[in-house]
């Protein structure tokens, strides 16, 4: 199979980019499409030009590092696949696919096709967590958790924090990513404590990012390799209303015992 | 070199109590004033700095990955084991233990084991009040599942991805830290070499991948949870960024690396592709339960599988092992189908691969029932093959998995160089020459929340902090070799990229240091890699510069730590010369093709000290002790 | 009072504020769509509309405890302010929206879910204020068209709606009225945080129902007097001359 690829080059976030084209030849159908673009980067180095930076890490759709673009589209056409999950039988021998970046102020670009995504990062830091120190913990089985919540709960849990979400926004927001977070630990009893203090930190953080708005699009659902549903973002804006209804906690410190 | 493993003495039952008795403290004042290093943010690294950092001590920590929640742990799927006894079906410490050392083939030391089937339990209870959603039964109590080569139910899961979950767990507790202030985390930084000072390890030389600025970083003490090296083999499940520089680099700094050979492969893979395969993805074991493995009897066949007639298939598992038949353990498993394709039994693009059939499963249970088994596995396969395992039978490979090898630990989990501490995948502890399923993130765990936060704490309680700054001339020392490296890489100026030479050395490490071994291949490969490791010196090719996000470069340094290792690797291999777990060498198995263990030449731990560039090294042994369980040799006939 | 600051501040207060004034002015569509509807029923006596009535009740409702139209400006006030919030937090948000992703897409992306309806939110509710303006001016004070049949709501339909454009003209904006409502009485609920996964299909209906009904219902009053089924407003004969001359 023969490709003509339009893959987004910029040396940095301080330089400009462009669209360049290349051909790729030699491709199989049991291809992935990063095998395909480890195949152009081959190319590309004997000819002693530099490779397309790309992230990517388990090549197995669960680590969340690979981030394109293709054709529009996040991680590609297929659904609920990743950018390494995606095959090159998908496309027609022939095609011209265009690869690009997320897209996303607070993504911003470092080269080519790899993005910061440490927003990401900072949104939990601001409350994704339920403050424990590690040492000796009760029993588990002393706070029975219904089966359909446990389920519930990793529904939400099950992201990859890939970032699909923000690139297939319209609005580049970050609601879909913020809600799975708020609700992991929202929906399990463990969570119960900081559930309010949580939900105001995160959605504080995520705007303070430069994340946009949600708009009720759905698109973030359609793009989400784990296909979590927008039923996270409703639960989140619920919390998030009550939160604001209810006393705020004062917490200066960290947590803490000390 | 002092191998003093620093086992307490204590009933075995009561040694790591006895221990934390008598272990030396910092004290909650004083433990802010003590900075530690953390390289690597999975299960170990992220549980273990985020414990450190909540005890008070200053902690640095350090991914490669753009986020520390992108560390390969989260692609561990079937669970994590531990001696809960939930199910009333007779698991305790003592089985938990049995089963971890026999699974070992009696390779491990046996106070370590016992103190990671001890510390099981905690884990879950840890994890559960972190936010874990493990799997839990209708009346809301934790569920659990069967997992290969025991006879209980102990196994704690979250569906397929139990890894994910909890490595999410341990990166938000690392995540409350850094907001605390008391971790600073620095995503997208390579570790590239290890400072040590009057002969303790005091900080860590990194590279900013997005800028390539080298930087150094100094602390009291320094703790490696960087994984394991499968990638060595180029294919394996490991994602690619996976590396052995870190532990590499230690090692020629100092630390000893203990049975490098020791790496277990797994049986049920999807086979390779073709050339340009990148990985290979891990299918679930639970496959072999209902699955039929069979290759067509004539290698000149070349039917498609479903026209191929009963008496034409050879269902070699089932034949040679009628009573496990296609349950064997994952070695013997691994071991067979490399066997009928070595012979051209092979099946597939590549002939690499063996069919593992559902057709008599389908026609027997009906396709609900195996659709609610396998459904989503059939659905990973055809997504990557392009094939459904509903028409025609899977195709799958065994494929490099996991290594118990690593850096020599200590019963505290310190290296052979003082301050230096390994644990995870990293160090070669728990798992002796063969790990069973659903036991790494219980170690890696074991090491991250509760050993190494104690342990570390006696050995800082003894150094005085705050004495080294990076401004000591040792930083800049080592700063220059890391500059002068990586400009050595970058001015080769050849053809070819790293990874085309890191796929030779693969196929050179599956040929002849993978599933099964022999003295001629290890040989053999010992006279290749050193020309391999010559023509990634002269023919190597890296594009663009040092100074900015260049991918060609952090591939490259891999490689060339790759290239090191995987000479160390043969050399064990050749060393030891008995079949045990994982290492099966040819000329030690039974009349049947079993391994043959040799108890008396190598119930022992073999240590490897770098003794300088172009040295043979020469190994050192640890002798292993049975007191708690007796040697027996392993047995799947009955 | 730095709660309800924070509160405006955040993404989901606005959401909210946008949601919740929608509601509003969803609900007082409804009460306008049964006024206009009552242009339907049969005449009280000769001359004598019901919406007629109804248009005067609107003016006297709550006399003798508060004095006229204080009930009805107090409502045209809490509309206007829901109107200007509504108007507010969306021209900010999308403000911030295209802040949020300063460099495009090159290749156009393709949308999977997002509905035509939800995409042009903005255009539809541009339009809409236009609307509003120019409805205001036609029949509530009178400056537009000339139907200056003083408090004569039938009358005043009357005359409106014989003309084509008039009809047309309502009859397109109440289209994307209907347009906006599809997305708009859908997501209110998702931006409140009332849906979930039970309740999703019977509100996707229950918006689908109010942007249907909304249309037909608004759209039946003029396309009735244009089609001639209402009959004249009386005096007819003083009517007819008006209009004769008018024409």
């Amino acid at each position: 199979m023969n490709f003509t690829l339009k893959i987004w080059r910029q040396r940095s976030h301080s330089e400009p980019g462009q669209m360049v084209r290349y051909d790729v030849d030699g491709v199989t159908p049991g291809m992935s499409f990063l095998e395909m673009m480890d195949l152009l980067n081959e190319q590309l180095t004997v000819g002693g030009e530099e490779p397309v930076a790309f992230d990517s890490d388990c090549r197995e759709g669960i680590c969340g590092m690979c981030s394109m673009v293709i054709n529009g589209q996040a991680h590609g056409p297929a659904r609920a696949t990743t950018t390494c999950q995606l095959y090159m039988r998908q496309f027609e021998d022939g095609e011209e696919i265009s690869v690009e970046p997320w897209r996303a102020a607070a993504f911003p670009l470092l080269r080519d096709l790899v993005v910061d995504r440490s927003a990401f990062d900072r949104i939990m830091q601001a409350g994704g967590y339920i403050s424990v120190h590690s040492g000796p913990k009760p029993e588990p089985n002393s706070i029975p958790i219904e089966n359909a919540l446990a389920e519930e709960a990793l529904d939400a849990a099950c992201c990859i924090g890939c970032g699909a979400c923000v690139a297939a926004c319209p609005n580049g927001a970050a609601m879909l990513y913020t809600a799975a977070k708020v609700s992991h630990l929202g929906i399990l009893p463990q969570g119960q404590p900081e559930r309010y203090t949580r939900v105001t930190r995160m959605v504080a953080q995520m705007e303070h990012e430069g994340f946009g708005s949600c708009r009720n699009y759905a698109e973030c659902e359609a793009a989400c390799p784990k296909e979590i549903s927008i039923k996270f973002i409703g639960r989140m804006n619920r919390d998030y209303l009550t939160a604001t209804l209810r006393r705020p906690i004062k917490r200066d410190g960290p947590m803490d015992s000390q | 070199m002092n191998l003093e493993a620093k086992i307490p003495e204590a009933p075995i039952e009561q040694m790591w109590e006895t221990h934390l008795d008598h272990l030396r403290l910092v004290g909650p004042r004083n433990r802010p004033h003590y900075r530690v290093i953390v390289v690597g943010s999975g299960l170990a690294g992220a549980s273990a700095a985020a414990s450190m950092a909540s005890m008070g001590y200053q902690v640095d920590c350090f991914c490669f990955q753009d986020s520390p929640r992108r560390a390969h742990s989260i692609a561990a799927q079937g669970g994590i084991n531990a001696a809960k006894d939930y199910r009333n079906d007779g698991d305790s410490v003592y089985r938990l233990f049995y089963d971890t050392q026999k699974g070992g083939d009696y390779r491990s030391r046996e106070a370590n084991v016992w103190r990671l089937a001890q510390l099981s339990t905690q884990i879950i209870d840890q994890a559960v009040a972190q936010g874990v959603p493990f799997a839990r039964e209708y009346g809301g109590m934790l569920a659990n599942r069967s997992f290969g080569g025991v006879l209980v139910e102990r196994t704690f899961y979250c569906r397929g991805e139990t890894g994910q979950q909890l490595l999410l767990g341990a990166c938000s507790a690392l995540a409350q830290q850094i907001a605390a202030g008391r971790v600073r985390m620095y995503p997208r930084t390579e570790f590239l070499d290890l400072v040590v000072i009057d002969g303790r390890a005091r900080g860590i030389v990194v590279r900013d991948l997005v800028t390539g600025q080298i930087s150094s970083h100094a602390a009291e003490a320094v703790v490696l949870a960087t994984g394991g090296y499968s990638n060595i083999y180029y294919l394996s499940t490991n994602a690619k960024g996976c590396n052995v520089t870190a532990t590499w680099r230690a090692h020629k700094r100092g630390a000893a690396f203990a049975n490098p050979c020791f790496n277990q492969i797994h049986p049920t893979c999807i086979p390779a592709s073709g050339e340009h395969q990148s990985k290979l993805t891990l299918m679930s074991e639970s496959l072999r339960n209902d699955g039929r493995i069979w290759v067509p009897r004539n290698s000149e066949d070349t039917r498609a599988p479903s026209e191929i007639s009963e008496k034409d298939r050879y269902y070699y598992l089932e034949e040679r092992y009628p009573r496990f038949g296609n349950l064997v353990p994952r070695d013997v498993a691994s071991r067979n189908a490399k066997n009928v394709c070595d012979d051209g039994l092979g099946v597939g693009p590549t002939g690499h691969g063996v069919y593992l059939d559902f057709r008599d499963a389908i026609a027997d249970h009906g396709r609900d029932l195996i659709d609610d088994r396998y459904g989503n596995l059939f659905e990973m396969y055809e997504r990557i093959t392009g094939e459904s395992p509903w028409k025609t039978p899977m195709r799958i490979y065994p494929a490099p998995h996991y290594t118990m090898g690593g850096l020599w630990v200590d019963y505290d989990l310190m290296t052979t160089l003082p301050g230096l501490f390994a644990i995870g995948e990293a160090n070669f502890s728990d798992h002796g020459a063969n790990r069973l399923g659903a036991s790494s993130m219980m170690q890696c765990l074991a090491d991250g929340y509760f050993i190494i936060p104690v342990t570390i704490g006696d050995y800082l309680s003894r150094h005085p902090y705050g004495e080294i700054d990076t401004n000591h001339s040792a930083f800049s020392d080592v700063e220059r070799d890391v500059r002068d490296r990586i400009d050595g890489l970058i001015s080769i100026r050849g053809s070819r990229s790293a990874a085309s030479i890191h796929r030779e050395l693969g196929q050179v490490m599956r040929d002849h240091c993978g599933i099964a071994r022999n003295a001629t291949g290890l040989q053999a490969a010992l006279g290749e890699i050193p020309k391999l490791r010559e023509r990634f010196r002269t023919e190597l090719c890296i594009p663009g510069s040092g100074s900015d996000l260049n991918q060609s470069l952090e591939e490259a340094g891999r490689v060339e730590d790759f290239l090191d290792c995987a000479e160390l690797m043969c050399r064990d291999a050749l060393l030891r010369n008995e079949s045990c777990g994982c290492h099966f060498r040819e000329e030690h198995a039974t009349e049947k093709g079993e391994a043959l263990r040799d108890d008396v030449n190598f119930a022992h731990v073999t240590v490897w000290e770098h003794a300088g560039e172009g040295v043979v090294p020469e190994p050192t042994k640890e002798p292993l002790s049975f007191d708690a369980l007796p040697l027996a040799q392993r047995n799947y006939k009955t | 009072m730095q709660r309800v600051g924070t509160f405006y501040r955040s993404v989901i207060g606005k959401k909210a504020i946008v949601a919740a004034t929608g509601a509003i002015l969803l609900a007082f569509l409804v009460f306008h769509l049964i006024g206009n509807l009552k242009a339907f029923l049969p005449d009280p006596a000769p001359g004598v509309y019901d919406i007629d009535l109804y248009s005067k009740f609107l003016r006297t409702v709550g006399e003798p405890l508060f004095p006229r139209t204080t009930v009805l400006w107090t409502i045209r006030c809490v509309l206007l302010v829901a109107l200007g919030l509504h108007i507010a937090c969306v021209v900010q948000l999308a403000k911030q929206n295209r802040d949020a992703r300063p460099v495009a897409y090159i290749h156009k992306p393709a949308r999977r879910e997002a509905t035509p309806s939800a995409r042009w939110m903005l255009y539809t509710g541009s339009f809409l204020i236009l609307f509003i303006v120019l409805h205001l001016l036609q029949f509530t004070t009178g400056t537009l068209g000339s139907t200056g049949f003083g408090e004569s709501v039938y009358a005043n339909l009357y005359l409106a709606f014989h003309k084509l454009y008039f009809v047309g003209f309502y009859a397109v904006a109440m289209l994307i009225l209907a347009l906006h409502l599809f997305h708009g009485a859908w997501s209110l609920f998702q931006s409140l945080g009332l849906d979930n996964p039970d309740r999703n299909l019977g509100l996707r209906r229950f918006a689908m129902a109010v942007s249907i009904g909304i249309f037909l219902a608004f759209a039946s009053v003029p396309a009735a007097f244009y089609s001639g089924l209402m009959q004249a407003p009386k005096p007819a004969a003083q009517l007819t001359q008006q209009f004769e001359q008018q024409r």
